[in-house]
């Protein structure tokens, strides 16, 4: 059973997640090989297929959803192979996964980064964003 | 008899990586990063340590979701920068010292500190941007390093209590070796930092600098700290920081702050620096 931690717009990564995910994440770790990025970029579906991951995860995958690939037991150190397969920087994911563009994000980092207050807890999480 | 020195503690942020390997440390965004770590540099090039124990995680480089380890000791002779997916860092492959490694293995597993040892792996920026940070850019590292690698992936990782004791444990190892060796620990990643959901790009400079002064004076009270306390209050890749309470439980009771640096941001991540004499 999933754990609840109570920290808002955060996946923690447990041993539950991280047996769910396994072969999403796995897939992602492929992508440190030259010749599989190779083969990914050549028919990402074709290559989804070889692994053994669910629907919703190949989706999420084709989708670059990335909180979605969380959500489905993506861990993020693994899922952002991916993006730098894509030619992404770490800073794009982050900006994509916040739903702020990447100048937005960038400009929030520069000034200080995201504050704690009214990110700590569910509740107030809810309450900060209405 | 070896001793421990000195602990330093750093950030690890690949991005830093990524300025030094493309030459971009004198642009106006990394600049002031670069400038924090001029007299680290320069003191450890004088002091000349040995041996460095370097506290660090790996990223989904050497290890996969096949084993989570939570404590690794590197014993190999050397280990070689991993390819994180743009090739290897152009850095020099990192030498252990396999018998000193080899001691520190055995006494840490006799002192109930049950250490998955290692003897194939490769190394990513955990390890390589400290040593990039310290030693700038040689055709070899001048030190040899035991390299010393903690979960934070995977929840659990290890409590801070925890990871506060195993630095006394390394301690007691490092001082029952009868060699002559300077030796230095490092603690890295953190600080405050998250890059991964809705909650990325959190910063907490408060918390961070707070973690600084307590690193320095009252270490226990961050031992005492749950990782929910971490995660909430620095990120839940901040959670990182329990890695520097290894390097701090190797020192004395009573350190002397010798450099202190903090910058926020580089890239998704506040930057943090601390030198501290175990004189």
């Amino acid at each position: 059973m999933a754990e609840d931690y109570d920290i808002p717009g955060t996946y923690v990564f447990d041993a539950d997640a991280s047996r769910r995910g396994f072969w999403l994440n796995q897939f992602a770790m492929s992508l440190m090989k030259p010749e599989n990025r190779e083969r990914f970029k050549a028919d990402e579906r074709a290559y989804l297929a070889e692994w053994q991951m669910t629907d919703e995860q190949r989706e999420a995958v084709i989708a670059r959803d990335y909180n979605r690939m969380l959500e489905l037991g993506g861990n993020i150190f693994f899922v952002s192979k991916i993006g730098a397969n894509d030619g992404k920087s770490f800073q794009f994911l982050a900006a994509t996964m916040t739903g702020m563009t990447q100048p937005d994000y960038a400009e929030m980092m520069l000034k200080g980064g995201r504050s704690p207050v009214g990110a700590r807890t569910k509740e107030e999480w809810e309450m900060h964003r209405g | 008899m070896a001793r421990i020195t000195a602990g330093v503690a750093t950030s690890h942020v690949p991005a830093i990586g990524a300025a030094i390997d493309l030459g971009k440390t004198k642009e106006p965004y990394w600049a002031p990063i670069f400038e924090g770590y001029e007299w680290s540099k320069t003191w450890i090039a004088e002091e000349k340590p040995d041996v460095v124990i370097l506290v660090y995680n790996d990223h989904a480089s050497a290890f996969s979701l096949e084993m989570i380890p939570t404590f690794v000791l590197g014993t190999a002779a050397e280990f070689k920068p991993a390819d994180e997916g743009w090739g290897p860092r152009p850095v020099p492959v990192v030498k252990n010292d396999p018998e000193f490694a080899a001691h520190l293995a055995q006494s840490l597993v006799l002192d109930e500190f049950d250490m998955t040892l290692v003897n194939k792996m490769d190394v990513d920026h955990g390890l390589t941007v400290p040593m990039s940070l310290m030693f700038g850019q040689p055709d070899e590292w001048p030190v040899k390093v035991v390299p010393l690698a903690v979960n934070v992936l995977q929840y659990p990782p290890p409590t801070a209590r925890r990871c506060f004791n195993l630095g006394k444990a390394i301690r007691r190892a490092v001082e029952s070796y009868p060699k002559d060796l300077k030796v230095m620990i490092f603690g890295t990643g953190g600080m405050s930092h998250q890059i991964h959901g809705p909650r990325a790009g959190l910063i907490n400079a408060e918390f961070d600098n707070k973690f600084l002064d307590l690193l320095v004076e009252d270490p226990e009270q961050l031992a005492a700290k749950s990782h929910l306390e971490y995660m909430r209050e620095c990120g839940a890749e901040g959670v990182e920081l329990i890695m520097w309470l290894i390097m701090r439980g190797a020192l004395n009771d009573h350190v002397t702050p010798l450099r202190r640096f903090y910058h926020v941001p580089a890239s998704n991540t506040a930057v943090g620096h601390i030198v501290l004499d175990n004189a």
